[in-house]
């Protein structure tokens, strides 16, 4: 057992403590709907991932002669309005998603990580103004926000990931402070002082490694409404280029056949939903386990 | 009543500093503003503009003032004479344009926050009263496929459902309650399943307390328990929720007006932004951090009144 991977992964984790990482992965595997949710994910990432090997077209050929087929044999979930494939367009459309959501989610942990643990250990003044500008940031409704923010910078994948970082750092800079806040008055952290340790010493070994547990299970709630976000800010035509697969685009474009081909309709929304629940499931089971006493919920 | 003010004076901040974003990020695009705006809203893509148009079309809207410049004028006339500029597509002024169009906004998102209440906090309840039983199984899994499905795909499949199969109302329009039905159905579906699910959670919490066990141990029937003594101390948390769900209503409205051809400011929100007309866009935006701001605002409020440590904690 000495030299195993997940015995490496454990001793270099800065994630968790290690008898505590333990105790949640025996949890994870206690609940069968994390489980399965888990199971289900990584099929998903699977699928995306091996898009272009698995899928049965090339999503972006386009075939006029086969537009706006039904479900077939040979098109599992039929065509759309050019004859491309859908289910190869899926496929693809999930590496995009999966991919911007994946950026957004690190950058927006990265800078609220940091801007609420300024605001938080520091205090006063400097808290002051951080937290005034979480407040700003919360006060405009996410969606309305990208999308200005878009309409400024024009689509593009980048463009997209920026934007919605922008959204979404405050919540974790909010949670994070308030992470501090609380871990700041433990008596380790007093002990840390004492024995001279700088603040980025104390905010590293500390104050971090005893937050992010709480911060990741809002990732992973967030997980899931970036992937909304992005779904409707390219279903606006405001997200992405016309030409990239995405779920949100593809019905946008679907919608426009729904009386005699409504399966490019459903199909897409139908994987944006089930990417979605799993999020869910696993944010939901991860608050359980790691943060019990948590009220309400709407602080995620 | 300090409380209150400290609350009004925020408000009016974020307010004024969400203004100041918006009208620097739509100004930071490269390339010139008048250009851009010329070539997206008078003369078509193709043609590029001419310098005369330019420098016109420039000194009309004051478009070389420095920015700061600009911003501060745009907010002295809004500020004494409610004057928000005009807009460079309908050529009207933006105030005109959102008295317009607001109406039909907050009906939309008033319908919609009222179904999402009263729907939400009832299944809730019953989804407690029926807890681990079948019925609070089924429950949890419409929650969870409701805060999970996006809202317009929503939109989508309840036209296909309701209009295009069944032909029960039209697809879209304006002025009917019928027309009406569809939108708020897609627009609350979400904040119905949020609400449904704290009022669960919060409502487990409090009927395991002591007194609800007072309460049932001297023979108070289910209903009276209910209405008398668990709502008022398991509302605190959906309140909450519902300020938030404002939030991500006034967000999924702009794409359920664009998908129902509603005349709200959602709509008018999306056409500005493709268009470029910077003036609409931040009128538009102003009219909706408001709202937002104001239902947070009685949120607030309520939320202190009901709950007296709040205000003397």
């Amino acid at each position: 057992m000495d030299n195993s991977f997940a015995d490496k992964l454990r001793k270099k984790s800065f994630l968790l403590p290690e008898a505590y990482g333990n105790e949640v992965v025996k949890k994870v595997f206690q609940r069968k709907d994390m489980l399965f949710a888990l199971l289900a994910l990584f099929f998903f990432v699977g699928l995306a991932l091996f898009a272009p090997l698995i899928s049965p077209y090339d999503p972006n050929a386009i075939n006029l002669k086969n537009k706006n087929l039904n479900p077939s044999e040979e098109h599992l979930l039929g065509t759309d309005y050019l004859g491309r494939d859908l289910l190869s367009r899926i496929l693809i459309g999930a590496q995009t998603s999966l991919s911007i959501a994946t950026g957004v989610v690190l950058i927006s942990l990265f800078l609220g990580t940091a801007a609420g643990c300024v605001a938080g250990y520091y205090g006063g003044i400097v808290d002051e103004s951080i937290s005034r500008l979480i407040d700003i940031f919360l006060s405009f409704p996410g969606v309305i926000f990208a999308l200005t923010i878009l309409g400024a910078l024009g689509s593009g994948v980048f463009n997209l990931m920026l934007a919605l970082s922008i959204v979404h750092w405050a919540k974790y800079a909010r949670l994070m402070r308030g992470q501090v806040l609380s871990i700041k008055k433990k008596e380790f952290i007093l002990s840390a002082i004492t024995s001279g340790a700088g603040d980025f010493y104390i905010i590293r070994k500390h104050i971090v490694p005893n937050a992010i547990a709480t911060l990741l299970v809002l990732a992973t709630i967030d997980f899931g409404h970036v992937i909304l976000s992005i779904a409707t800010l390219s279903f606006l035509g405001i997200g992405l280029p016309a030409d990239v697969p995405e779920w949100g685009a593809m019905l946008s474009s679907g919608k426009e056949f729904m009386r005699t081909a409504p399966f490019q309709t459903i199909f897409p929304g139908l994987a944006i939903t089930l990417i979605v629940v799993i999020f869910s499931i696993l944010g939901d089971g991860m608050r359980d386990i790691l943060d019990p006493n948590h009220e309400g919920g709407e602080i995620y | 009543m300090k409380y209150f003010l400290k609350k009004a004076g925020f408000m009016a901040f974020t307010v004024f500093a969400v203004c100041a974003l918006t009208f620097f990020l739509m100004n930071v695009i490269p390339g010139g503003t008048a250009e851009l705006i010329l070539k997206h809203t008078l003369i078509g893509l193709e043609e590029s503009a001419t310098e005369e148009q330019l420098i016109q079309f420039s000194s009309r809207y004051n478009l070389d003032d420095p920015l700061y410049l600009q911003f501060f004028s745009w907010v002295k006339e809004a500020v004494l004479r409610g004057d928000m500029g005009t807009s460079y597509v309908y050529k009207k002024p933006v105030i005109y344009l959102l008295a317009l169009r607001l109406p039909a906004t907050v009906q939309l998102a008033g319908a919609s926050m009222a179904l999402a209440i009263v729907v939400g906090v009832s299944l809730g309840i019953y989804s407690a009263l029926q807890e681990n039983r079948i019925s609070d199984h089924i429950l949890r899994i419409i929650t969870l496929f409701g805060v999970s499905m996006p809202g317009f795909w929503v939109a989508l499949i309840l036209i296909l459902i309701f209009s295009l199969k069944l032909k029960l109302v039209p697809v879209s329009g304006y002025g009917n309650l019928e027309n009406m039905l569809l939108p708020a159905a897609a627009l609350s579906l979400h904040s119905i399943a949020s609400i449904m699910r704290v009022t669960r959670t919060s409502m487990l919490e409090t009927l395991g307390q002591e007194y609800i066990r007072f309460a049932k141990a001297k023979g108070l029937p289910v209903w009276k328990i209910i209405s008398r003594h668990a709502l008022k101390n398991a509302m605190l948390p959906v309140i909450t929720v519902i300020g938030f769900q404002t939030g991500s209503l006034l967000g999924g409205a702009v794409v359920i007006e664009k998908i129902f051809a509603w005349p709200g400011i959602g709509g008018l929100l999306v056409d500005s932004i493709s268009a470029r007309d910077l003036p609409v866009v931040q009128g538009c935006v102003l009219a909706i951090v408001t709202m937002y701001l104001l239902v947070h605002f009685l949120v607030d409020m309520l939320y202190t009144h009901l709950d007296p440590r709040i205000r003397y904690g």
